[in-house]
């Protein structure tokens, strides 16, 4: 037991909206055994109760598989059309990205390599080790990944990056015949991994960092 | 929604108050229908990718110009059945392999018989084709046949065939000595409107001629028949006629790139279709290929004796102004007993150019029982001076040309009608009869004895040149004195015409008498008429002074 006592040994939680501190109800998770997760509300404001977002590891999980999955067509299949006079061009993600660095714009590749591939990697890592690190109640460097869960939350918002390109460039370049740009499938799949990404860090809750056996502070 | 407790934070009195628990409808579990979703929806991307992908094939190229690896379609009838996959080098670097990804629904173009070749801009006298692959880049055609055995190796086209498999009509194979100006693509034409094209040409096995196909579209192909002549239609025909000059073309594209026409000959004929790859003739012109056909060639010979400058081979042999045949070789021959080298003229003849007329010369032989060979329709035309004749065909190049023709007056020569080949007996020809003509005349004024000739006129003229002496020494002084005389009479007859000649006055007097002597007879004329009485009784005294009669009494009688 660490010298500070926490809101759960205590026996009590506080409401995140008015900030009235409630007796907890003996153990939260399942409170009457039936397996399906009850809530708790605030008696005086009657917003939700929780102590920690119910069922956090199990959506955090599925939500960041499924991203996972819909990232494979997002890379596979070609994510933009570009059409000019004598060329028909299908770029998928990677391609896009040397065809740029080919085309003399490395800056822009480095932007967009980074944007489509390395954040969501990156999220993909880091979500994965924030879950299995806090599954496993484990006590290392809890500090940091703390910040990691900030940053990954912070970073997620600048992740629709190539969907907005492709965006721009549909309703901007339509030059009938002389160039067109249109979007193809890979797009939507790798918007539907950013919100996924995005929503797997939401159900995440960091304060599962900070559970443990022998918490310490 | 159970309210299992009271909302009354304040209800248990200071103590801090208990939260409402509500009861969860769903099972949190099911958010794991979002990755099996997920799951879902990518393996069934990966399915529908097997399920779209069709075989694979192998095409070689002579070159991969065009052609991009991943981007390059290849399309039939303009639909897209497939995608360039991979481009590489074959082992022995001679072509390139293109790897083709056809489509699921495009599985029956890995057939036996399919060809692809690769879409370009081309651009010749024939037209031009694929302009539309400047803008799009190179595609592959396919064109697909009838074939079920799979396949996956194909050989590319180099150029794109002229004809699609199934396309309606009917191939013909056309036998020429030489291509000329026609080439794969080549225009056919029926009646100046283009039906056809050539397909493919060939040498023949035996190198001596060329074979072409020919595609005719359908409906038109009904239109040849067995009977049906074709004929280069390439380049300008110029003919200068009767009827003037005469320009004949099919058209700008045949003048420039050749082209093949066709059409029956006229007159009755067999008009039934021809079949699939009937083969025909490819005349050079078109009135060579509307001449009735030749028949069998029959080759003859000919010895002439004088020099046969301006012969060529493929000279025309001519009967009576109708071409018979050729030339086709002119050698020397020796001579031993003559010392001399006669010429032998060999040539082909077509006896069936000259049409009736060998029919019923056939026809009569037959009657009188002979043998209606050539060889022996000739030995009796031989008798009634049929001869070979080398003639001028045009005084200004000296081309000859061999004329058979009835020389009147030759003498009687042997003829063996089983020699072979045939030697027709020859007659100088009409420009050696000129020549020796010529000679002779030549000849005649040689004789004439110029020197004795030369000889008298210069005594003649000696002599003339005596008496033209004699005429000016003795006979011109002698002139002049007589001229001399003549002027002095013409001086006096002169002096003696003057107006103040004595002779001329006497003339004015007698003149003058005989003018008074007439007026007097006018006065005695007029009496007489008044008194006619007076000649016999003599003139009465006057009766009164008026009537004055004038006295000429002494002149009363005539």
């Amino acid at each position: 037991m660490s010298a500070l006592p926490r809101a759960a040994e205590l026996g009590l939680i506080a409401c995140p909206v008015c900030g009235l501190v409630c007796r907890n109800v003996a153990g939260d998770r399942q409170l009457d055994g039936d397996g399906v997760g009850d809530a708790m509300a605030c008696p005086r404001c009657g917003s939700l109760l929780r102590r920690r977002k119910s069922n956090s590891f199990m959506r955090t999980w599925a939500l960041l598989i499924a991203a996972f999955l819909m990232y494979i067509p997002a890379n596979v299949l070609p994510i933009m059309r570009t059409a000019s006079l004598n060329d028909i061009d299908d770029n998928t993600i990677i391609s896009g990205v040397v065809e740029l660095w080919r085309a003399g714009s490395p800056y822009l590749a480095v932007i967009v390599f980074s944007a489509s591939i390395v954040v969501p990697v990156l999220k993909f890592l880091a979500l994965g080790i924030l879950l299995t690190s806090s599954q496993r109640s484990s006590a290392w460097a809890r500090l940091q990944r703390a910040r990691l869960y900030r940053v990954v939350e912070l970073v997620g918002y600048w992740s629709m990056l190539d969907v907005f390109v492709v965006a721009l460039l549909t309703a901007l370049v339509r030059f009938s015949v002389l160039s067109r740009v249109e979007p193809l499938p890979g797009v939507i799949f790798f918007g539907l991994t950013v919100v996924l990404t995005m929503l797997a860090s939401m159900s995440f809750d960091p304060r599962l960092i900070w559970d443990g056996r022998n918490s310490d502070d | 929604m159970t309210e299992s407790q009271t909302r009354n934070p304040r209800a248990e009195g200071g103590a801090l108050p208990q939260p409402v628990v509500e009861r969860r409808r769903f099972n949190a579990s099911l958010i794991w229908l979002i990755p099996a979703l997920a799951a879902l929806v990518g393996l069934g991307l990966v399915v529908n990718n097997w399920l779209q992908a069709g075989p694979h094939v192998t095409i070689s190229f002579q070159s991969a110009e065009g052609l991009e690896a991943g981007k390059t379609q290849v399309k039939y009838k303009n639909v897209v059945i497939g995608r360039v996959g991979r481009i590489e080098l074959s082992e022995d670097r001679s072509h390139v392999l293109v790897d083709v990804a056809l489509e699921k629904n495009a599985a029956g173009f890995a057939t036996a018989d399919t060809r692809f070749w690769v879409v370009r801009p081309r651009i010749g006298l024939g037209g031009v084709s694929g302009v539309d692959t400047l803008l799009s880049g190179a595609f592959i055609g396919a064109d697909v046949g009838d074939s079920k055995e799979p396949r996956d190796k194909f050989t590319g086209m180099e150029a794109p065939p002229a004809v699609n498999h199934g396309a309606p009509g009917r191939s013909f194979v056309l036998h020429a000595d030489d291509l000329g100006s026609l080439d794969i693509g080549s225009p056919v034409y029926f009646r100046r409107i283009q039906v056809g094209r050539v397909v493919s040409y060939e040498l023949d096995k035996d190198g001596k001629g060329v074979s072409l196909h020919i595609f005719i579209d359908g409906p038109h192909d009904r239109f040849v028949t067995r009977e049906t002549r074709f004929w280069n239609a390439s380049g300008v025909d110029v003919s200068i006629g009767a009827s003037g000059l005469k320009l004949n073309t099919q058209s700008l594209a045949t003048v420039l790139a050749g082209g093949v026409a066709f059409q029956d000959p006229p007159g009755p004929h067999d008009a039934t279709p021809a079949p699939q790859d009937n083969a025909y003739t490819l005349f050079a012109d078109k009135g060579l290929a509307m001449a009735p056909p030749d028949g069998e060639p029959h080759f003859i010979r000919m010895r002439f004796d004088q020099s046969m400058r301006g012969l060529a081979v493929d000279a025309p042999v001519e009967f009576l102004g109708v071409e018979v045949g050729k030339v086709v070789s002119v050698r020397l021959d020796y001579d031993e007993a003559k010392q001399r080298f006669p010429v032998v003229v060999g040539a082909v003849v077509y006896p069936q150019r000259l049409g009736s007329a060998y029919d019923k010369l056939e026809a009569l032989a037959r009657e009188r029982g002979e043998n209606p060979d050539l060889s022996q329709l000739i030995g009796r035309l031989v008798e009634h001076g049929f001869r070979a004749q080398a003639r001028s065909g045009n005084l200004l190049t000296g081309q000859l040309y061999v004329a058979l023709d009835f020389v009147p007056n030759v003498p009687k020569v042997d003829f063996d009608p089983n020699a072979r080949p045939l030697l027709i007996p020859t007659v100088p020809g009409s420009f050696d009869k000129l020549q020796e003509q010529l000679a002779d005349m030549v000849d005649k004024i040689d004789k004439i004895p110029f020197d004795s000739i030369g000889k008298n006129l210069d005594h003649t003229l000696a002599g003339l040149d005596a008496t033209l002496k004699q005429v000016n020494g003795e006979t011109l002084p002698a002139f002049k004195d007589t001229l001399q005389g003549v002027q002095a009479t013409m001086g006096s007859a002169n002096q003696a015409l003057s107006a103040d000649s004595p002779l001329q006055q006497n003339l004015g007097d007698t003149m003058e008498q005989l003018q008074r002597m007439a007026r007097s007879l006018r006065v005695l004329t007029d009496y007489l008429g008044g008194h006619p009485e007076a000649l016999l009784r003599g003139r009465r005294p006057d009766a009164s002074p008026s009537s004055a009669p004038a006295t000429p009494s002494q002149g009363n009688t005539p």
